[in-house]
């Protein structure tokens, strides 16, 4: 019944596409779960704005991998097994609680924007760089303030602050390349959260080629299951 | 025992104004709850300006708003009731002037 993945011939150009295109796509997905449960109504709206706004960097770069590829954004969104897919493994992780939601988000914006401004070969990336980077600034500020209070907050939230920050911390080595300036961008924050700055141990990877955690192909199937089983579906 | 603190994560209320284009006013919007006027102001962007709908935004304490009180609706308003001559409606208008 489940229609066919499709089989893609990957140039490092489409890979680096990719690579962006996963990463902003799994976090939206991520981020869209919370809708329906956010800790109250304002929050709710936040998330679902931030989702949305990595959903959209997600379809204009699958785009852009399409123009060299031939296939259409939604084959590229829906027709992949995980192994295919290229984004970083801290994308895909579970949300957890609100902190380690907020955490992750704080890290890997954080990361998108150096990403962002670092700038691209292709003026069609470079075009979706620029809309994408005012999205991601605010990305950062709506998580560091959430950082910020949620650290130097109850006793509580800074355990959970903490507890998240030490969980996330071995996967920002696969999103934080080059590592220094992204160190550097986040102490201030962690500072005024009152979190310590773990240092540097063993760092997962593999996501970019597809070796990834077990939560992924549960994302996958719950994304996928719909265009795959009744293919060309609209509404 | 505990921790020393900074923010305390109770919510107040504030009351949200817009300010649409250029040359209006900010108007009442609505109202957010919020830690503090940063999360404030970030709440008021999310719920109040999630269509193109702002320029600019205030974000004001609740409690910092003075209302009057509906008991003092009879000598607060209803006077004027009665003084048609505060309208201007009483000059010839040209009729080259067209519509104001």
């Amino acid at each position: 019944m489940a229609t066919t993945s499709i089989a893609l011939t990957e140039t490092p150009d489409i890979r680096a596409i990719l690579a962006l295109a996963d990463d902003a796509l799994i976090l939206g997905h991520r981020t869209g779960e919370w809708t329906g449960h956010a800790p109250t109504l304002e929050e709710e709206l936040a998330l679902a704005n931030i989702a949305l706004d990595l959903i959209g960097q997600a379809r204009a770069l699958y785009q852009a991998a399409g123009a060299r590829t031939g296939h259409s954004e939604d084959e590229l969104a829906y027709l992949r097994d995980p192994p295919a897919f290229r984004n970083a493994l801290i994308n895909e992780l579970p949300n957890g609680d609100f902190a380690f939601t907020i955490a992750r988000l704080f890290f890997v914006s954080v990361a998108a924007d150096q990403c962002w401004r670092g700038g691209f070969d292709d003026p069609a990336i470079n075009d979706i760089a620029r809309m994408a980077s005012k999205e991601t600034a605010y990305h950062i500020r709506h998580a560091a303030e959430w950082l910020i209070r949620l650290g130097d907050g109850t006793e509580e939230s800074h355990r959970r602050a903490r507890d998240a920050v030490d969980a996330l911390w071995p996967y920002t080595g696969e999103i934080a390349n080059p590592r220094a300036p992204w160190l550097a961008a986040i102490a201030p924050v962690l500072a005024r959260a009152t979190l310590r700055n773990p240092t540097d141990g063993w760092m997962q990877s593999g996501g970019r080629d597809g070796r990834h955690t077990e939560h992924l192909g549960h994302l996958l199937a719950e994304m996928q299951i719909l265009p795959r089983t009744f293919p060309g579906a609209t509404w | 025992m505990g921790r020393e603190t900074k923010f305390r994560l109770m919510s107040m209320l504030w009351e949200v104004f817009v300010r649409a284009r250029n040359g209006l006013s900010h108007r009442h919007a609505g109202s957010v709850h919020a830690e503090d006027p940063e999360m404030a102001l970030q709440a008021a962007r999310d719920v109040y300006t999630r269509r193109g709908e702002g320029l600019s935004i205030w974000v004001v304490p609740s409690a910092a708003i003075v209302a009057s009180d509906p008991i003092d609706k009879d000598s607060l308003f209803e006077p004027t009731g009665s003084k048609i001559y505060r309208h201007p409606t009483f000059y010839e208008v040209p009729p080259e002037v067209g519509n104001m």
